[in-house]
């Protein structure tokens, strides 16, 4: 054992060399920094990219090295945005409503400024007063905190009722998505306090810094989330390569084995359930500061679905592999679905692919998991040689989330 | 001498089936014992009960000098009140090394906060080498458990029970699947280990059980029918009758 860390993981560095050379790029051609060859709103989907490709590190986690198929994990991402949503449009509201009153014969009281803000953010849902659950959205601190300890804390009672009970496999599935649905739901009424499905908006606006240009602006977030990107991988690849790791991919392979050896299942995948949902909370309070605004749609179970689909084409079980999955499909996704790739003419039907990307996208996810289980990440075994075992069809272990024949490597 | 394992009066009905029927068993701290008996005797749910997978209906299960009640603990806790089970077919870690296997048993602190932050030291790289070398798995240590043969993980998992270091080890058919050498070498290494801890065996193989030389609980429709030495149960008329008769 006298090789340092990332000397047994060679893939850390090539990782972090390429993320920075991107970032080193995107930056030289910029509008603010270079030659402004990339235009502002892409700057902000290549930030946003970078959020969720954070986000599937998170999925890879919890699925690809403890095999829990948490099909909830962008309800925490989510929260997470509306964590860091409401200190923004808390702020922002509140420079507005100062400015006003400044005009205002007699300074404004305190109280008025509050007011001010209650009526300015909740006139459109009807109300005038700020719900309680605003309470810390006046300071930053305690927003950000709320950020990491909201999703936290649900991950948290609700992995415990799981995990506890023992839901395990498809039930889990489904248990973590009818989450989902329930917070979406919920979130959608006006009295939820977030103003339904109205959502918060406005937040790419950031307090304090309105003199600053959006060109600037995104870019300032871009760098940002390519930092949290590069210190999220490095972070869980220490958290998987050591025993930690082992424990949770035994656990996957097989976990009434885990349980003889005197290890607590239910502690380690409640712990990993956990950690994993606030890493999304905190790739969620990125990413929707750089798309302006957040709704109750975006907790939709289909948003945690593609992140299981993302880190299927990645190849789940690899850092990498869910980084690239993400970084693909996310930016092929907005290619097909925002209108510049080019529609096929068959002369009967012409195929327009914001309709028919869905189709290409399940076909794609159907055709990784049958015929190539390792996904893109299967490309860089085949590259340095590395193959399958050869066990006659046989998974190696006997739970639902272990590892297929075609996954493992020799 | 005050016993390390005292099951008593305990039952287990699986949807109406007696699988355990009113068994009362015990053994001290250093002792080899022998459970053998027809299927469906009852061998597989009596470890089941002491590892904590079933809870029996009635009974009770004490363990160690402050005779703590297993049956309010659950497996983790039962494993780590030193209680390590080797299945009868071998149960490894396929997708990880043996070393990974090996280092995953080593008795340690198991909380996740502890695990996180656990680095190999020399001495636990020693202790997983000299592990290694026990069950003859030296040269593989490097090697995916998957690649190994049926024997080899049957002492991988050995060398994971040792690395466990339990107070009491529960063997299901160790044998099973074996060479005529490496019987040998079982039977040396299960004789070895009850000196300094209690060790049971399940076990079908009579010439097996006879070279372990200890002490035979005969288990017959979840109870027990008969105790003592081989020869002295092989005597007893209700044995011979029920198990060894029809063979």
């Amino acid at each position: 054992m006298t090789r340092g860390f990332l000397s047994k993981n060679p893939s850390i560095l090539i990782f972090l060399l390429v993320l920075s050379l991107f970032t080193l790029g995107v930056t030289f051609l910029s509008e603010t920094y270079g030659i402004a060859f990339l235009s502002t709103s892409f700057i902000k989907t290549l930030g946003k990219t970078l959020c969720l490709c954070l986000a599937a590190l998170a999925m890879d986690l919890i699925w690809g090295y403890a095999g829990i198929l948490s099909l909830g994990h962008m309800a925490f991402f989510a929260l997470g945005g509306y964590m860091i949503g409401m200190w923004l449009m808390y702020a922002r509201t509140e420079e507005i409503v100062v400015a006003a009153l400044a005009n205002e014969p007699l300074p404004a009281t305190a109280q008025e400024v509050v007011n001010g803000i209650a009526g300015q953010i909740f006139g459109v849902v009807g109300a005038s007063e700020l719900p309680p659950i605003w309470g810390f959205a006046h300071s930053l601190p305690l927003q950000l905190l709320m950020v990491v300890a909201v999703p936290g804390v649900l991950a948290l009672i609700f992995g415990w009722l799981a995990f506890r009970s023992r839901v395990t496999g498809v039930y889990l599935s489904i248990l973590t998505q009818a989450m989902t649905l329930a917070l979406a739901l919920y979130l959608f009424q006006n009295d939820s306090g977030l103003r339904g499905n109205n959502g918060l908006s406005g937040l790419q606006n950031i307090p304090g810094l309105s003199d600053v240009p959006q060109d600037q602006l995104s870019l300032w977030f871009f760098w940002v989330s390519a930092f949290a990107l590069g210190v999220g991988y490095l972070l869980l690849s220490w958290v998987v390569s050591g025993k930690f790791g082992s424990v949770i991919r035994a656990i996957r392979d097989d976990e009434q084995r885990v349980r003889f050896l005197g290890y607590s299942v239910e502690g380690y995948k409640l712990f990993v359930f956990t950690i994993t949902a606030i890493i999304a909370a905190i790739a969620g309070a990125l990413y929707y500061p750089q798309a302006g605004i957040i709704n109750p749609a975006e907790l939709a179970p289909i948003a945690s679905i593609y992140l299981a689909v993302w880190v299927a084409i990645g190849g789940r079980g690899r850092l990498y592999g869910a980084v690239i999955g993400a970084a693909f499909v996310s930016l092929l996704s907005s290619w097909f679905t925002g209108g510049r790739a080019p529609s096929i003419n068959l002369g009967f039907y012409t195929i327009n692919w914001v309709d028919w990307w869905l189709v290409l996208l399940g076909l794609a996810f159907v055709c990784v998991t049958l015929f190539a289980p390792k996904g893109i990440g299967g490309l860089f075994d085949l590259w340095q040689g590395l193959r399958a075992p050869d066990r006659k069809g046989a998974q190696l272990g006997p739970d639902d989330g272990s590892l297929q024949e075609q996954e493992a490597l020799k | 001498m005050s016993a390390l394992l005292e099951v008593s009066g305990v039952s287990v009905t699986f949807d109406g089936f007696r699988a355990i029927n009113n068994l009362s068993f015990s053994i001290g701290p250093a002792e080899l014992r022998a459970i053998i008996g027809p299927n469906g005797a009852g061998k597989t749910t009596f470890m089941d009960i002491v590892t904590g997978k079933t809870r029996p209906d009635q009974g009770a299960v004490l363990w160690g000098d402050r005779a703590i009640s297993l049956l309010s603990l659950s497996e983790a806790q039962i494993a780590r009140a030193g209680i390590g089970r080797k299945f009868q077919r071998p149960t490894v870690f396929e997708d990880q090394s043996v070393t990974e296997n090996l280092i995953m048993a080593l008795k340690a602190n198991r909380g996740p906060f502890a695990v996180l932050g656990w680095r190999p030291r020399a001495a636990d790289m020693d202790r997983v080498a000299a592990l290694a070398n026990e069950v003859g798995l030296a040269d593989a240590l490097p090697r995916k458990a998957g690649e190994l043969s049926h024997g080899q993980k049957q002492w991988l998992e050995i060398g994971m029970l040792l690395a466990q270091e339990p107070k009491l080890l529960l063997v299901d058919e160790p044998a099973a699947g074996m060479t005529l050498a490496e019987r040998e070498h079982t039977t040396r290494l299960l004789v070895d280990l009850a000196r300094t801890r209690a060790v049971v065996v399940v076990e079908h193989d009579m010439e097996f059980v006879r070279r372990l030389n200890c002490k035979v609980t005969v288990l017959h429709e979840g109870s027990v029918l008969a105790e003592g030495s081989l020869d002295h149960v092989t005597q007893n008329p209700d044995v011979i009758d029920v198990y060894l008769g029809r063979g």
